[in-house]
């Protein structure tokens, strides 16, 4: 459905470095699958979500949904693309125009891309807002009339109402309070059974949430895929040292201290200076000098649909977990 | 929700939207006293734009009727404001002269709108060299004391009212770029406009359907208060000689020749005076009142 290979998104900034947020990405979605991107801030997992729309114009690589190369596409190319695939975004305030009703603006994408008008348009429109819990009486209410969630599922009546074949969930509930996430989340889950077809890239940093909604799941690190595999491997045994980091710095509720709690050290690099050789050896509790930092490594098959990037991939099990 | 909202929500929601929206910008407005007393005076002074030379008791004295023997006359029943030095009735010419006044405001504020907005708009949606000139040619009429340009104009093209609004709008323009200029580059990142990007909109729909809506209050608010600054802009010009030829029935004109009748003869400029501050006040107390209605959070 989606397949990304060797994306490079690269922003040139005034003093004449680059910014490498998206560095030789390779991804690839079936139809009806849900896969997760994680990662920690800066890493480059919203600049993929939003290149893939063609929001953001990738520096090299190719994209493809369906049967539309992305980056190529022309005008027209693109419009049948803006119904194919659609995003929802992380702020679900500033993603809905304020001087909209929220009819109106989930009129708007058929407005664009349908020959749908008057009540027929209306219909449409009102049956879906309704689908996502809208009552009738808010659905000529502006954004700022409404709460976060409600508002969030506005955003994802808008993009659903043109039957994307793919969609990108931009973190679409981390902006919310905990208790309305789990109600977006239950709309999401809902999604997968009542929209078998559908196509999702959920782009997060919340863990236990990829686990909840995600067939597979793909860990970026300053811009590259560092691990990708189902998710009941991934998260029961995690094979790059990145990874298990992640793991381990989920809170659990327990007294104990915890003996396998991984600290990572230091903040993410800057994506203008990325280190030679594996980009996380800086960070990393296994990293061999020598090895680490001067040879970039190659990701490693560690079964179907399963691959790290990191030396040792293969024998990482226990090693810097004492 | 509460019940109670909901419940009051349902009648509404079988009318037309439109109005219901309508009426909640009105009753925000009517809210404010101030505002009010704005809308009262601006609509007065429509009222005498529109039909002053009927109500003016002496019509003819705006266009420089000349009766010697009536000149310099105090305030009486028969002349409310008194006459000038050439004996015109003070009344007809102020009533007359609201019209000369809208039309400057209206010009004035107008061509620095279709100006300063376009400009603006360009500015703020685009990169590259262009909107570069743009904001630093607004830069270099913002840096210079507007009037003061304005009298070089006005002297180069010689004194006029015709020229007197051309030159007020000429320095007038840039304040609209930089607003628009401002306001536009803080929508356009915000995501919104990548959702409708996303949904399909292309460049013009999204500056015109999403963007430019979003901009409107402040270009509003500022166009009314600027009516208000413009007819005083064009009074001082008409006070320095430069505006509007006596005996053309201009307010600020009429300041300037009674200036020299001061201070014994005071009704030839108190009147005009006090023309010229109820309308400028009427429109800024009508612009403040429109921008507390039009900010959408504040609803």
């Amino acid at each position: 459905m989606l397949s990304i290979r060797g994306l490079d998104v690269h922003f040139p900034m005034p003093n004449g470095q680059v910014v490498r947020a998206v560095d030789g990405v390779s991804l690839s979605l079936k139809p009806g699958e849900t896969v997760g991107l994680v990662g920690e801030s800066g890493s480059g997992k919203t600049t993929v979500g939003k290149t893939v729309l063609r929001l953001v114009e990738a520096t090299s690589g190719e994209i493809r949904i369906g049967d539309v190369d992305v980056r190529k596409a022309s005008l027209k190319g693109l419009k049948t693309l803006r119904r194919k695939a659609q995003i929802i975004f992380q702020d679900p305030h500033s993603s809905l125009n304020p001087r909209m009703t929220i009819h109106r603006a989930v009129a708007e994408g058929l407005i664009l891309n349908t020959s749908l008008r008057g009540a027929a348009l209306h219909d449409k429109v009102s049956t879906i807002l309704e689908s996502m819990g809208l009552p009738a009486q808010f659905h000529h209410r502006y954004p700022h009339e409404l709460s976060g969630g409600q508002k969030q599922r506005v955003c994802i009546a808008r993009a659903l109402v043109l039957d994307p074949d793919l969609l990108v969930l931009d973190e679409p509930t981390s902006a919310l309070d905990v208790s309305v996430q789990a109600q977006i989340l239950g709309v999401l889950k809902d999604l997968r059974i009542t929209r078998p077809a559908l196509t999702q890239l959920f782009i997060s940093h919340n863990l236990a949430v990829i686990r909840f909604l995600c067939d597979r799941v793909a860990v970026m690190y300053l811009g590259k895929i560092v691990e990708e595999g189902p998710v009941e491997q991934v998260f029961e045994d995690p094979r790059h040292p990145y990874t298990r980091a992640l793991l381990s710095a989920v809170p659990v509720p327990s007294a104990v201290k915890r003996p396998d709690r991984i600290r990572l050290t230091g903040d993410i690099p800057s994506p203008t200076d990325i280190p030679k050789g594996c980009a996380f050896h800086t960070r990393c509790p296994i990293a061999k000098k020598g090895t680490c930092d001067t040879i970039a490594p190659v990701p490693v098959a560690l079964g179907p649909d399963r691959q790290a990037r990191c030396h040792f991939a293969d024998h990482t099990k226990g090693v810097g977990q004492e | 929700m509460t019940s109670a909202s909901s419940a009051s929500a349902t009648p509404t929601a079988r009318r037309p939207m439109k109005y219901r929206e309508t009426r909640r910008l009105i009753r925000t407005y009517s809210r404010s006293f101030s505002s009010m007393v704005g809308l009262v005076i601006v609509a007065l002074f429509l009222l005498i734009a529109a039909f002053g030379p009927l109500l003016a008791p002496y019509p003819e004295d705006a266009y420089g009727a000349v009766d010697f023997s009536a000149k310099l006359l105090p305030p009486s029943p028969e002349h409310w404001f008194g006459t000038d030095q050439v004996g015109s009735d003070i009344l007809s010419r102020v009533l007359i002269g609201a019209r000369t006044t809208l039309q400057i405001g209206l010009t004035v504020t107008g061509i620095a709108i279709l100006i300063g907005v376009p400009l603006g708009m360009i500015a703020g949606m685009t990169s590259g060299w262009l909107p570069e000139a743009i904001m630093r040619v607004t830069d270099i009429f913002l840096s210079i004391p507007g009037l003061i340009l304005a009298i070089a104009i006005v002297g180069a093209l010689g004194p006029g009212i015709g020229n007197a609004m051309v030159a007020l709008a000429l320095v007038w323009w840039p304040g609209y770029v930089r607003l628009v200029q401002a306001k536009t580059l803080s929508q356009r990142n915000e995501t919104y406009v990548d959702a409708a990007r996303a949904l399909g909109a292309g460049p013009l729909r999204v500056v015109f359907v999403h963007v430019l809506p979003n901009c409107l209050s402040p270009i509003i608010v500022k166009a009314s208060m600027d009516m208000g600054l413009a007819i005083l802009a064009a009074a001082s010009l008409g006070f320095l000689g430069l505006g509007a030829q006596p005996p053309y029935p201009e307010w600020g004109a009429m300041v300037s020749t009674g200036r020299s009748y001061l201070p014994d003869w005071w009704w030839c400029t108190l009147f005009p005076g006090l023309a010229i501050y109820f309308t400028v006040l009427g429109f800024n107390l009508m612009g403040d009142g429109l921008r507390d209605v039009l900010d959408p959070r504040q609803r």
